[in-house]
């Protein structure tokens, strides 16, 4: 079948638009709570019955990994169907059916590196959303400088042994694997460090939560005191751990950035600022300085939105990710911080509630969110990072220090 | 730092010590975990009245020490430091103020020498809606037989539920938007009609809403003259934006000194952070930004003490300051990288209370509005 034929290709959306509209669950069209993210895996509590029934709906066709192989449960769609699909999902304002660290960065790196009974037993349990992963990437010592990593792997025999700490290691507590990296070669740096897969009840196995400024805790401590790990679930050569983690990285930056960090509570900026800081006489927003600064944000935002648009239409013709990911994950993290920012000046006093008494639910969540949204020029590498990456890799600048 | 007398530097060094000793960032983390609805702590404000700071702008006669504005500006920059809570703004520096410009003989005997000693909480009841708009005043009174009654709400009133005087805003004549025709009433705080609600604010310090129902008042509670009291409430608004700046100045120089040392200490790469040209110029950038704001936050205070027009330069101040606690908070986060984000470091107890000094009475958009009109254009 020809991807990009026209006729084949209305046919799929048709075909898909009919499917969605006869297989959406209508009582996910109410907005979804924080509670309510369908991350899946054995921890999670379905609110909505409807919200499962949507991911197994979707999970039946591949739809929550649409462009995987069929073989691992994946969808087998082209990009252009993909991205059919995605526009019949946004002109319904479908939920997602699935959110997952598994489908978004994991699952990429398996299929390039990992043997085929890895792919056969890990892929179509991610698709389903039968396993949440958590990311065993960073330690107390270990930041920016990923690659100093000491997490300790032993060899012994029939089974590696781990010991160390991780730290930031989003939603550890409710995650039922991990894909980690472990140093199995202290003698050097980059070469010494392996990536594995991991169930989070193996014994010695602890995550402790880190409550964030914004008052959640989807962060944990995680502690390895002698865990067991079976070997075949090092994914890779041993020691060639990190060339996989640097793919994955791309993975979730890409994702990171695609999803444009989202959130902020149900407001729409203009309306929030028509509202609390009044209209002139023509409708426009009453306090011209901050008209000027939400105008020079929304040209910033398009702008970003028409480059996201370039890269996915450039990035047809490459594969895999390009190196202007790197900017489009700095950009978003900006857009992102700038917006919720906007938001909460616009909103005033209304903007500043922690709880209770005297703000509606969209004001509470505002100052929040943008007190979560300073984690994204944290998150997946600082954009100090990202930016020096640029600047060497893409721009060709050497390194100073 | 302005040219300080000897007193001053005392007096500096005093706040400075007993800040970081007996009301350091803990004591607000403690404030909060203990579900407290209270905005300051009273022990600490009782030492800080017995220490004679609730007098520094109240004259001898009234117990207090006469010390400037700038005295008190140097004290809440050492509070703003460390985030300590108390009314010493709305107190200290704005009701006494308030008292002052407008007050009878008999108000001031009735009042003066309660603040300057730390009896009683005093307060300025002004905004009514989402933003700063003190011309806006729409809250009514009414003259009824000899006296006033009040209707409206006030929608954050700092330290507003503790306070045993609110000083309010009214309209008796004229209408929301015109200066003439608002004026001010002294309201106790338990009066009758006078309802307090607990607003729980991300700062963790938090502010009330009150709302007035047909509270009654004597015509010897309006302080200044009826109609006019915007010529007391734009002075006393002036003292209140520079020393709210001061305190965010203060804020600021904090998240600055925490961060530094940790550009000194972080190492990644096998290197100390602060190596990184990337953060090196952004911690100069900073550092210029502190210095350009102390000399607007100082020049304030300065033409408070010495009477002069100081509407511009509050609004200066009080704009630059909030850049700056924006700017500040930011980079701390940012700088610190993960463990800015988490709620057990300090990083987040500066950003939230940035937020809310950045709105209060007046983001950097109404105070640059305001600035570019007193300039004239
Ligand atoms: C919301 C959130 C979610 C996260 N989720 C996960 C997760 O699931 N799993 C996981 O493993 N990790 C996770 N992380 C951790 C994240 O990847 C690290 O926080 C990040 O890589 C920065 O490391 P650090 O916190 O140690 O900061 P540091 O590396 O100590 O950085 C401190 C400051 O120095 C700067 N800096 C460091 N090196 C340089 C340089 N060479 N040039 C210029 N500036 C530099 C940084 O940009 C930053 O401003 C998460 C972090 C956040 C905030
Ligand atoms: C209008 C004008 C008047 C001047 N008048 C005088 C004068 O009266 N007397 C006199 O002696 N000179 C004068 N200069 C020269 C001026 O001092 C130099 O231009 C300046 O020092 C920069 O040197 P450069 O032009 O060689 O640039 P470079 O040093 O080559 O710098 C090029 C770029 O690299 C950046 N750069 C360089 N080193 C670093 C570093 N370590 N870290 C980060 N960035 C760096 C610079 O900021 C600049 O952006 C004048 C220049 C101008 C434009």
């Amino acid at each position: 079948m020809a991807d990009f034929g026209g006729t084949d290709l209305d046919a799929f959306r048709a075909d898909t638009r009919a499917w969605l509209e006869a297989n959406y669950p209508k009582s996910l069209n109410a907005p979804m709570g924080e509670d309510e993210a369908p991350w899946g895996g054995r921890k999670m509590v379905w609110k909505n019955p409807d919200a499962k029934l949507w991911l197994d709906r979707m999970a039946e066709r591949g739809w929550t990994a649409p462009m995987w192989p069929k073989e691992y449960g994946g969808g087998g769609l082209s990009k252009a169907q993909n991205k059919v699909l995605e526009q019949e999902l946004r002109r319904l304002k479908a939920r997602p059916a699935l959110m997952s660290f598994g489908v978004w960065m994991l699952g990429p790196v398996l299929l390039e590196y990992a043997t085929e009974e890895q792919k056969q037993r890990f892929l179509p349990a991610i698709v389903r959303g039968e396993t949440r992963w958590c990311q065993g990437y960073s330690e107390p010592g270990a930041g920016s400088d990923l690659a100093s990593l000491q997490t300790k792997c032993e060899d012994k025999g029939d089974h590696y042994l781990i010991n160390g700490q991780k730290v930031w290691t989003s939603y550890a507590d409710q995650a039922d694997w991990i894909f980690c990296l472990v140093r199995t070669d202290t003698s050097k740096k980059h070469e010494g460090i392996s990536f594995v897969l991991f169930d989070m009840t193996s014994p010695g196995v602890e995550a402790r939560p880190i409550k964030l400024i914004s008052g959640s805790s989807p962060f944990c401590e995680t502690f390895f005191d002698n865990v067991k790990v079976a070997k075949e679930q090092l994914v890779g050569k041993l020691n060639g751990g990190w060339d996989i983690a640097k793919r994955l990285l791309q993975y979730e930056r890409q994702n990171i950035s695609a999803s444009g960090f989202g959130g902020g509570g149900g407001l729409s900026l203009v309306e929030a600022a028509k509202k609390e800081l009044g209209v002139d006489g023509e409708g426009r927003i009453a306090d011209g300085d901050f008209r000027a600064r939400l105008a020079a944000h929304s040209m910033d935002a398009h702008a970003f939105m028409l480059t996201v648009r370039r890269a996915e239409a450039e990035s047809k013709q490459g594969s895999g990710p390009s190196a202007a990911v790197s900017i489009i994950k700095y950009a978003a993290a900006k857009m992102n911080q700038e917006r919720t920012e906007l938001l909460v000046e616009a909103l005033g006093l209304q903007g500043l509630g922690w709880e209770g008494d005297g703000f509606s639910a969209d004001e509470l969540a505002a100052p929040r969110a943008m007190l979560r949204a300073k984690g994204n020029s944290i998150e997946g590498g600082t954009s100090e990072v990202n930016l020096n990456v640029v600047a060497k890799r893409v721009l060709g600048l050497l390194d100073h220090q | 730092m302005a040219v300080l007398t000897e007193e001053q530097t005392m007096l500096r060094d005093a706040a400075k010590g007993w800040a970081s000793e007996s009301a350091p960032v803990g004591a607000l983390r403690k404030l909060r975990d203990s579900k407290s609805k209270q905005t300051f702590d009273p022990a600490a404000w009782a030492e800080m009245g017995q220490m004679g700071w609730a007098g520094v702008i109240v004259p001898e006669t009234y117990d207090g020490s006469a010390f400037g504005y700038l005295g008190l500006g140097l004290i809440l920059e050492e509070t703003g430091r460390t985030l300590a809570a108390s009314p010493l703004l709305s107190t200290a520096m704005i009701a006494a103020s308030a008292l002052q410009l407008g007050g009878s003989d008999a108000q001031k005997q009735a009042w003066l020498s309660k603040i300057a000693t730390g009896e009683a909480v005093a307060t300025l009841a002004v905004d009514e809606g989402a933003h700063h708009a003190p011309a806006r005043t729409a809250l009514s009174a009414t003259q009824s037989g000899a006296g006033y009654v009040l209707n409206g709400t006030k929608t954050l009133v700092l330290d507003g539920e503790a306070a045993d005087l609110l000083i309010v805003a009214a309209r008796t004549s004229g209408a929301p938007g015109d200066t003439n025709g608002v004026t001010l009433f002294l309201v106790a705080g338990d009066a009758a009609g006078v309802t307090r609600s607990h607003l729980s604010l991300i700062d963790s310090r938090g502010a009330a809403k009150i709302a007035f129902d047909g509270v009654e008042v004597g015509a010897d509670a309006v302080l200044g003259e009826v109609d006019k009291g915007w010529a007391v409430l734009e002075p006393t608004l002036d003292r209140a934006y520079a020393g709210l700046a001061a305190e965010m100045l203060g804020s600021a120089s904090a998240a600055f000194d925490i961060t530094l040392d940790y550009l000194k200490t972080r190492t990644q790469f096998g290197q100390v952070i602060g190596t990184f040209q990337a953060l090196q110029h952004r911690a100069a950038k900073w550092f210029t930004d502190l210095e350009t704001t102390r000399s607007c936050v100082e020049a304030a205070l300065e033409a408070l003490d010495a009477g002069a027009d100081s509407r511009a330069l509050a609004s200066l101040a009080k704009a630059k300051a909030s850049e700056l606690v924006h700017l500040a908070s930011n980079e701390m986060v940012q700088m610190h990288g993960g463990i800015g984000m988490t709620d057990a470091h300090d990083a987040g107890l500066y950003m939230k209370r940035a937020r809310v000094t950045e709105a209060l009475f007046g983001g950097a958009s109404f105070h640059r509005d305001r600035y570019a009109r007193l300039m004239g254009f």
